[in-house]
C-alpha cells in the first residue's frame, strides 16, 4: 500500500515513530544537540581570617603581660580559629554562662560595647582592648565603659528607653524560675531607681558626668569596682 | 559545659564590670584563686610514646582522669613526668578531645576497646562527637546483639518457665512457643494437620470424579461422596474452633488478640462452615453460600503460624506498600493512556474486538505484561503501531520499579531501625540538656549555701567544701554578682511552681502597717509572693511583738520554707545575710512540723541574730540536704 490516506491518528503514530527514530540516532552521536557550555565561575569565597597585631603593640597598647597575652590569645584562637567571633558566636558563648535565662539580648549590647569600630566582628585587639579595660584599667576608665554599654546608640546620654533596654536584657538572663517571682514592671521600676540616683538634673537623661560623679560619691559602685581584678 | 566555654570565663566575668553600677544589692566576694596563674606543660608518657600539652588544656574537664587530681597517681618523680601503660593510638583521640573539645570514634578501632580507654580516662560516651556518634553507636548496637546472640546459641533454647505462673499463662505460651513442651508441639503438628487435610479436601472435592451408576456426567467427588466430605470438614472446623477459643481465653489482652490478623483469619476460616448450617437450603441464597466457601481457602493462610518466611514475606509486603503503590499508580496510568489510544485507533475497524475503552483495559494489560493472549489483536496501522510501542513502554513500567522496591525495602527497613534508635537518642539528649541545667542550677544553689555558711561560721566552711574546680567557683560568684544585680534570685523549678502554686492559699492579713511598709522598702515582688514574704518576715519578726501578740486570730496556714537559702531580708538590714535555720552540712532530714507561737519571743533587737525558729519553740531544725529539686519544707504556723 504505497498511497496511504494519513489520517489524524496515524499521522500522530508517524510522527511519534519519527521522533522515537531521532532519539535514538542522538544516542548514537550522529545528531549533535546543542549543549551551552556552562562556564563555571565559582568564586572562591574565603573566609575571613585575621591575624592580629604582634605582640610588642598589643602590649604596649594594653596593660597585659606578655605572658598574659599569651593565654588569652591561645584560648581566644582555639575557640574561634579565623580569628575573629561574629555576634552569633558571642551570643552562643555568653548563653552558655546563663543557662536559666535568655542572656542574648545582652550579648548584643555587649558585643556593641566590645566592637569598638563596629565592624560586625570582633577581633582579638578589640576583644583585648577591652578587658583590659575592665580587668586593669582605672575606676574612670572602667565607668566609661560602662556608660558606653548602657548608651546603646552611643550619643553621649542614656535616655530611659536605653536603659530599659539594657535593664530588661539583664532581667531576662535570669530566666523564669526566680524568687521572688520576675513581674513586668521590675525592670522599669529598677530603671526609675536608677534614673532617681543618677539624673542630678532631672532632664530625663543621664550624661557621661552625672554618670560618672553619682557613681565616685556611692561607696558600694566604689568598692565592687575593684572585684574582678584577678580575673586573670 | 563545654571546654572552651572555660577559656571564655573571664572575659564573662569582666564583662560583669557592666552590672556593677546598677546592682541593687552590694556584690558578693570573688573566690580566692589559689591556681597558680602561670601555665606550665606537662608530659605525659603512655608506653613509651611522649605527648606534652598544656597543663589547662587537661584542665578544662576536670570530671575525668587527666584532668583532676587522680593523674597525680601515675605521676612518676624519677622521670618528672605521667606514666600510663595503655594504648598510645588511642590515647591520641582521647588528648584531642582535650585539646579541641570533641571525641571522635576511630572506625579502625574495636569498639569494645575503646570503650575500655574511655572508662579508664573517665570520659563519659555520650561526648562523642556528632559526626562520629552515629557509627559509634551503629558498631556497639552492632556488637552487643553478636554478643547475644551467641550466648543465646550457648544457652539450652528451651528456657525453663517463670514459677508461679497461671494456668491461663501457660497455655498462651504453649500456643505461641510450641517448643516448650510435648503436648504443645503435639497440638501444633495436630492443627498443621488438619489445616492440610482442609485445603486439599477443599480441592479435591471439585475433582471430577467416575459418575455413578447410571448417570453420564462427570460429578465433582464433593457432590459424589458429599456425606464424606462433610464429615471431614466437620472435624476441621470443630479442632479449628477448638483453637481458636482456646487462644482467645489464654490471651492476656482479649481485645487486641480479636484484632490482630491471625484471629482474623481462623475467624474468617471457620465462618462460613457455620453460616451455611445455620442457612436453609434456598435457591436465592445458595449463590451466597457458594461465594462463602471460597473464603474457606483462607484456611491456608493459617499456615503463617506455623511457618517464619510466611511472616516476613508479609512484613515485606507491608512496607513496600508506597513502592507498589506506586508501580499500580504507573501502571493504571499507562493502561488508560494505551487503552484511549487503541480503542481510538480501532474504532473504524469492521468486527473490532476493542468495543470501548474499559475492553480496551483487558487488551492493554496483557499487552504491557507480555503476555498475548491473541484474543483482540489491532488490525489498523495506527493500532498496530500503538499497539507495538505499549507493549515495549510496558516492558519498561514494570521492569523498572522492581529493583527499586528491592533496593528500597533494604534502604527502608534498615531506616526505619535507624529512626527509631535516633528518636530513643533525641530523647536521652534532651534529657541530658535538661538535667545538665538543673545541674547547673543545683550546683549554683549549692554554692550560695556553702557560702552563706563560709561567711557566718568558718569553722564548717571546711567541712562544707567540696572538690569543685576553680572554674566552677567562679562560674558561681558571676551568677551570685547577676543576682545582687537584680535583687532576685535563681531557684530551681520546683521551687517556682510551688510559688506560684501557693499563692492561691488563704492569707489573712493581720498584720500591722509596720510590717508591711517594711515589707514594701524590703521586698519588691507584689503579686504573686508577698504573703510569703510577708509570712517570712513575720518569723524574722517574730521578736517583735506586733504579729506574733495576735496569735488567736492567725489561722493554719502553710509556710514554705525553702531549704536552699532564705532570702536575706533582716529587720533593718538590706546588706546583711543570714540564714534563718542553722544548716549542717551533708544532713539530709527534713521535719514538717507545726510550730506554735505560745508567747511572744523575747524582744531582742540584735542585728546578727540567731535564727528565728529559735526564739519560736517547736519548729524542729531543718538541715540542708544535698539534694535539692525536690526540698521544701512546709511549715503550718498556727
Amino acid at each position: 500500500m504505497l498511497t496511504m490516506n494519513l489520517e489524524g491518528l496515524e499521522m500522530i503514530a508517524v510522527l511519534v515513530v519519527v521522533v522515537l527514530f531521532v532519539k535514538v540516532l542522538e544516542q548514537f552521536g550522529l545528531l549533535e544537540a546543542g549543549y551551552d557550555d556552562s562556564v563555571e565561575d565559582e568564586l572562591e569565597l574565603s573566609a575571613v581570617r585575621h591575624r592580629p597585631e604582634g605582640l610588642e603593640q598589643l602590649e604596649a597598647q594594653t596593660r597585659f603581660s606578655r605572658k598574659e597575652l599569651q593565654i588569652l590569645y591561645r584560648g581566644f584562637k582555639n575557640e574561634c580559629p579565623s580569628g575573629v567571633v561574629n555576634e552569633e558566636t558571642f551570643k552562643d558563648i555568653y548563653s552558655q554562662f546563663f543557662p536559666q535565662g535568655d542572656a542574648s539580648t545582652y550579648a548584643h549590647f555587649l558585643f556593641n560595647a566590645f566592637d569598638t569600630d563596629h565592624n560586625g566582628s570582633v577581633s582579638f585587639e578589640d576583644f583585648v582592648m577591652g578587658l583590659s579595660i575592665l580587668l586593669r584599667g582605672t575606676v574612670q576608665e572602667k565607668l566609661n565603659w560602662a556608660f558606653n554599654l548602657y548608651d546603646i546608640n552611643k550619643d553621649g546620654y542614656i535616655t530611659k528607653e536605653e536603659m530599659l533596654d539594657i535593664m530588661k536584657a539583664i532581667y531576662d538572663m535570669m530566666g523564669k524560675c526566680t524568687y521572688p517571682v520576675l513581674k513586668e514592671e521590675t525592670p522599669r521600676q529598677h530603671v526609675e531607681v536608677f534614673f532617681q540616683k543618677m539624673d542630678k538634673n532631672k532632664d530625663g537623661v543621664v550624661t557621661i558626668d552625672e554618670f560618672i560623679d553619682c557613681c565616685q560619691n556611692d561607696e558600694n559602685i566604689m568598692r565592687s569596682m575593684h572585684l574582678f581584678e584577678n580575673v586573670l | 559545659m563545654a571546654a572552651g566555654v572555660a577559656t571564655w570565663l573571664p572575659f564573662a566575668r569582666a564583662a560583669a564590670v557592666g552590672w556593677l553600677p546598677l546592682a541593687k544589692k552590694t556584690m558578693p566576694k570573688p573566690p580566692v584563686d589559689n591556681s597558680s596563674r602561670s601555665d606550665e606543660i606537662l608530659y605525659v608518657n603512655v608506653s613509651g610514646v611522649r605527648f606534652q600539652t598544656w597543663k589547662n588544656t587537661l584542665d578544662r574537664y576536670p570530671e575525668t582522669l587527666l584532668g583532676s587530681s587522680e593523674k597525680e597517681f601515675f605521676y612518676n618523680e624519677d622521670t618528672q613526668e605521667y606514666f600510663f601503660d595503655r594504648d598510645p593510638e588511642m590515647f591520641r583521640h582521647i588528648l584531642n578531645f582535650y585539646r579541641t573539645g570533641k571525641l571522635h570514634y576511630p572506625r579502625n578501632e574495636c569498639i569494645q576497646a575503646f570503650d575500655e580507654e574511655l572508662a579508664f580516662y573517665g570520659i563519659v560516651p555520650e561526648i562523642i562527637g556528632d559526626c562520629c556518634m552515629e557509627e559509634y553507636r551503629d558498631r556497639k548496637k552492632e556488637n552487643q546483639e553478636r554478643l547475644a546472640e551467641d550466648t543465646e546459641a550457648n544457652e539450652a533454647s528451651d528456657a525453663p518457665l517463670p514459677p508461679h505462673s497461671t494456668s491461663r499463662e501457660r497455655l498462651w505460651r504453649a500456643f505461641e512457643n510450641p517448643h516448650t513442651s510435648t503436648m504443645a508441639l503435639v497440638f501444633y503438628y495436630v492443627t498443621g494437620f488438619f489445616i492440610a487435610v482442609s485445603v486439599i479436601a477443599n480441592v479435591v472435592e471439585t475433582v471430577p470424579c467416575r459418575p455413578p451408576k447410571g448417570s453420564v456426567k462427570d460429578l465433582p467427588c464433593g457432590e459424589k461422596y458429599q456425606l464424606a466430605f462433610f464429615c471431614m470438614d466437620t472435624a476441621c472446623v470443630l479442632i479449628f474452633t477448638f483453637e481458636y477459643l482456646m487462644r482467645l481465653f489464654a490471651a492476656p489482652s482479649r481485645c487486641k488478640f480479636m484484632r490482630s490478623v491471625m484471629s482474623v483469619i481462623d475467624v474468617v476460616a471457620i465462618m462460613p462452615y457455620y453460616i451455611g448450617l445455620v442457612m436453609p437450603e434456598n435457591e436465592d441464597v445458595s449463590g451466597a453460600f457458594v461465594t462463602l466457601r471460597v473464603f474457606r481457602v483462607f484456611r491456608i493462610f493459617k499456615f503463617s503460624r506455623h511457618s517464619q518466611g510466611l511472616r516476613i514475606l508479609g512484613y515485606t509486603l507491608k512496607s513496600c506498600a508506597s513502592e507498589l503503590g506506586f508501580l499500580l499508580f504507573s501502571l493504571t496510568m499507562a493502561i488508560i493512556i494505551f487503552a484511549t489510544v487503541m480503542f481510538y485507533a480501532e474504532k473504524g475497524t469492521k468486527g473490532s474486538t476493542f468495543t470501548s475503552i474499559p475492553a480496551s483495559f483487558w487488551y492493554t494489560i496483557v499487552t504491557m505484561t507480555t503476555l498475548g493472549y491473541g484474543d483482540m489483536v489491532p488490525n489498523t496501522i495506527a493500532g498496530k503501531i500503538f499497539g507495538s510501542i505499549c507493549s515495549l513502554s510496558g516492558v519498561l513500567v514494570i521492569a523498572l520499579p522492581v529493583p527499586v522496591i528491592v533496593s528500597n525495602f533494604s534502604r527502608i527497613y534498615h531506616q526505619n531501625q535507624r529512626a527509631d534508635k535516633m528518636r530513643a537518642q533525641q530523647k536521652v539528649r534532651l534529657a541530658r540538656i535538661r538535667m545538665a541545667k538543673k545541674g547547673t542550677t543545683n550546683a549554683f544553689l549549692q554554692y550560695k549555701e556553702d557560702r552563706a555558711i563560709g561567711d557566718r561560721d568558718s569553722d564548717s566552711t571546711a567541712l562544707c567544701v567540696k572538690n569543685r574546680s576553680a572554674f566552677e567557683h567562679q562560674h558561681h560568684h558571676l551568677l551570685h554578682c547577676l543576682e545582687k544585680t537584680t535583687n532576685h534570685e535563681f531557684t530551681d523549678e520546683m521551687t517556682y511552681s510551688e510559688l506560684c502554686m501557693t499563692e492561691s492559699v488563704g492569707f489573712r492579713t493581720s498584720r500591722s502597717t509596720s510590717l508591711s511598709s517594711q515589707q514594701g522598702a524590703q521586698n519588691n515582688s507584689t503579686g504573686c509572693c508577698p504573703r510569703r514574704a510577708r509570712r517570712r518576715a513575720a518569723m524574722r519578726l517574730a521578736n517583735s511583738t506586733v504579729s506574733v501578740s495576735r496569735g488567736s486570730v492567725q489561722e493554719l496556714d502553710m509556710l514554705h520554707v525553702k531549704t536552699t537559702s532564705i532570702p536575706p531580708q533582716t529587720r533593718s538590714s538590706l546588706n546583711a545575710q543570714s540564714d534563718d535555720l542553722k544548716l549542717n552540712c551533708g544532713e539530709q532530714d527534713f521535719t514538717a512540723a507545726i510550730i506554735s507561737i505560745p508567747t511572744p519571743p523575747a524582744n531582742t533587737p540584735d542585728e546578727s541574730l540567731p535564727p528565728s525558729p529559735a526564739p519560736i519553740p517547736g519548729i524542729l531544725r531543718n538541715t540542708r540536704a544535698t539534694a535539692y529539686t525536690h526540698d521544701t519544707v512546709k511549715i503550718s504556723s498556727l
